[in-house]
């Protein structure tokens, strides 16, 4: 049993890969080049060091968003809020950063402890509309993503937490000094966001939270049947609210690497999209911390060596299309492989009882 | 979507009798109008129910007017429809490249085609393969976004455009409506109080009407009959609040519901060629700037019927075509709400309903205390006001909502 899902737990994302490569051949045909051209292009592009650094820094981001939406999908929860939850985590771990003055290690802790607190914090709103409510929480999630943008617009105005610096048209916060940034690490002529450890971390935490503690047990049980875990006394509700929240703080991270590497200030250039994005990986990764790994590089190795495209005639945005493509694929196939298994199972027990009974044909034909 | 159904059907209900009454429904909208006017006279922000911001109202409404309708078709038949959004992108595309081509009508025809196919592919999606519905919308709206990037990069620069918008498409034809417009504008250029003030509004909405306009509109009451009149109708509605009953009965819900998608589809593509064609004479990217996520708000904010999706989508057009024309009628209509609100508290407050009469009077209070202290509401919110509308109603209004109960549940045939 556990084989065969680890083997369909491979064999299902290839397979789904392979799906969207195809569909991209085709679609490359019709543009009239070669797609077998095209894609050596960008696996050359793509893996220049130059750019596998920006790919790196660029999975780090994706990984946080995938850990988030993983967390959520334990419990069956589908955290669509993860735009704004990041959003309010960049957002408030830039403000603070910039506001306070403390030692170097304490003051980069202090940010991301706030960002947590943030993402978190804005995703207790949709948990506590899911728990008491009874709100689903695609629906109010989708409008809080909205309203975070504008709330976060708002207070972007420069007579509020924002400035605009000069020669920029682009409204920011205040940097944030040297003792809150992290260092970067020099590699391949590139800088690698030494927030990568921080999502190896948090990696490591989740895969241990998951499967070495009680919450963890708890947590997969209720995602798997709400009324049993309810009935060996897990305090289900609970565990939803906690489970938002702490997707949400996870979210709070998404920004945070390029935050404290990087820009120094939160600013409206800050992309959007990480909900759909996160998850994504969490579906193609099968919510494992490797897996999700594995996702997330693929993502921005997509993204990051598609405008090479862009030379030969061809849009780059047609990797978006790739990626729409990809996740329907393995939720497809995933959908097929757990008929297969149903299948399966369903004939093993068939078999098994008519090995130990008269089966229930010949009990008919017997009554005959 | 798993709130209670049964309390807000509770017949005899006070506030449902009262807004059933058709005589009662024009007095409530005079008395909104008397308000209005009030407020008008007072904060002298004049362009409430000036025709040009009921005209805007309009043309701001339609596109999460179709859309929304588009959501109630595929909720109604039980199935969540996230990719409104990317049905909507594939409107606004195929409208403004065929219209480019072959003229504004092969546009909107080419809208409602690909927009059906759209909304076929999320049924064969969600009915047929069984995968989850929402994931199936999030990424018909990724990939309908990267398609029209993708697909303007290639076909608009040769021909005049650019990568992100087409070049001018011609717009279909509008019209006065004969007779009443003049009468409705010589009213409201009179200046009389509260008269000119609705002669001013319906001029607004008779003048410059687009053809595409009128036949959306009746699409509202024309999916009110479908739903509530029509065989096809009550199988639509039972395979949402309980497909395997309904299976029992000998409905094919498989069937139903693509079709029901299906239609979604196209509503919701339609909405966008009014973006294209109507409101515009180009496409351009982000032009739906999340209007489909607005008109599944309006399914919830109309509580899933036609009639209240209609309002949803003019009361966000209305906010929208006030943001644009005018920043500073926001306060003055912040103290509207106030006034209607003080009003609701003293009905309740005779009728000893204490509860509801006590929060409507704090709502008041906090309204014109906004009124009295902020300038100007930031935009921002004025944006969003939508999602927070929603929001606050899924919040407050859960127990009154009565959503189809199988909307967004997976269904099998044959299994539970």
């Amino acid at each position: 049993m556990t084989k065969s899902r680890i083997f369909w737990g491979i064999v299902a994302p290839t397979a789904a890969i392979i799906n969207s490569l195809f569909f991209v051949y085709i679609i490359l045909k019709l543009r009239g080049v070669e797609p077998i051209e095209m894609f050596k292009l960008m696996v050359s592009y793509g893996f220049d060091p130059r750019n596998l650094v920006s790919e790196i820094n660029q999975t780090v981001a994706y990984y946080m968003a995938g850990v988030a939406a993983a967390i959520g999908f334990k419990m069956l929860l589908f955290n669509i809020g993860i735009d704004g939850q990041y959003r309010m985590g960049a957002f408030f771990g830039a403000v603070v950063g910039a506001a306070v003055n403390l030692p170097p290690v304490l003051h980069v802790l202090l940010i991301i402890l706030v960002a947590m607190l943030a993402g978190g914090a804005w995703a207790a709103i949709a948990g506590y509309l899911k728990v008491k409510r009874g709100v689903n929480e695609v629906i109010s999630n989708i409008m809080l993503n909205f309203i975070a943008a504008a709330i976060i617009a708002f207070l972007l105005s420069p007579n509020l937490l924002g400035s605009l610096p000069e020669g920029s048209q682009n409204l920011q916060t205040k940097p944030i000094p040297s003792s809150g940034q992290m260092p970067t690490i020099k590699a391949f002529e590139g800088e690698i966001y030494s927030f990568l450890f921080i999502a190896v971390v948090v990696g490591i935490g989740y895969w241990i939270m998951l499967n070495k503690t009680v919450f963890g047990f708890n947590l997969r049980a209720t995602g798997l049947s709400f009324r049993a875990a309810r009935a060996s006394g897990v305090n289900a509700p609970r565990m939803i609210f906690i489970t938002t929240v702490l997707s949400g703080a996870i979210a709070g991270l998404v920004g945070i690497g390029t935050l404290l590497s990087d820009t120094h200030s939160y600013s409206m250039a800050f992309p959007s999209g990480y909900a759909f994005t996160g998850l994504a990986l969490a579906l193609l990764g099968r919510n494992h911390p490797v897996g999700i790994f594995f996702a997330a590089f693929l993502w921005s190795f997509l993204e990051r060596s598609a405008p090479v495209l862009e030379f030969e005639g061809v849009p780059p945005e047609i990797v978006i299309v790739m990626q729409g493509t990809i996740v329907l694929s393995i939720v497809i196939a995933y959908e097929v492989v757990a008929r297969i298994n149903l299948r399966q199972q369903q004939r093993a027990v068939g078999s098994a009882n008519s090995e130990n009974q008269i089966p229930v044909a010949e009990q008919v034909k017997e009554t005959k | 979507m798993s709130t209670n159904t049964n309390s807000a059907a509770k017949p005899g209900s006070k506030a449902k009798s009262f807004f059933k009454s058709p005589a009662r429904i024009t007095l409530l909208i005079a008395g909104i109008f008397l308000i209005i006017s009030l407020v008008e006279v007072i904060t002298g922000a004049t362009d409430i129910s000036s025709p040009g911001t009921s005209g805007a109202t309009l043309r701001f409404a339609i596109p999460l007017l179709m859309a929304g309708l588009g959501g109630l078709w595929a909720e109604r038949a039980g199935v969540i429809n996230i990719g409104l959004e990317g049905m909507m992108i594939v409107g606004t595309w195929t409208a403004a490249w065929f219209g480019y081509l072959h003229g504004p009508v092969v546009g909107i025809l080419a809208a409602a085609i690909f927009g059906l196919a759209s909304g076929f592919f999320h049924a064969i999606m969600t009915v047929k393969v069984g995968i989850d519905q929402a994931v199936s919308g999030l990424a018909i709206n990724l990939i309908a976004a990267g398609a029209a990037r993708y697909l303007s990069g290639i076909f608009f620069p040769p021909v005049g455009g650019d990568r992100t918008v087409s070049p001018p498409v011609e717009t279909l034809p509008s019209f006065s409506v004969p007779f009443i417009a003049p009468i409705l504008n010589s009213i409201d250029e009179k200046n009389i109080f509260l008269v000119s003030n609705i002669a001013g509004l319906l001029y607004g909405v008779t003048k410059d009407l687009s053809v595409v306009t009128v036949g959306f509109l009746l699409l509202v009451p024309f999916t009110s009959w479908i739903l509530w009149r029509s065989k096809f109708g009550l199988r639509m509605r039972f395979s949402g609040e309980n497909p395997m009953a309904a299976e029992s009965l000998g409905i094919n819900v498989y069937r139903t519901r693509y079709i029901a998608i299906s239609v979604s589809g196209m509503l919701a593509s339609l909405g966008g060629a009014y973006l294209a064609l109507v409101a515009s004479s180009v496409y351009r990217e982000g032009q739906t700037a999340g209007r489909g996520f607005i008109g599944l708000a309006t399914v919830i904010f109309g509580n899933w019927k036609p009639s209240g999706v209609f309002a949803g989508s003019i009361l966000f057009g209305f906010t929208d075509a006030i943001r644009v024309r005018q920043a500073e009628s926001v306060t003055a209509l912040i103290l509207a709400a106030g006034i209607v609100a003080l009003l609701l508290s003293i009905f309740y407050t005779t009728s000893r309903r204490w509860k509801p009469a006590a929060s409507y009077f704090t709502i008041g209070l906090v309204a014109l205390w906004i009124n009295r202290s902020v300038e100007t509401i930031p935009q921002e919110f004025v944006t969003v006001f939508p999602n927070v509308a929603t929001l606050l109603v899924l919040t407050f209004l859960a127990q009154r909502l009565t959503p189809p109960a199988m909307a967004g549940m997976p269904y099998r045939r044959g299994s539970e």
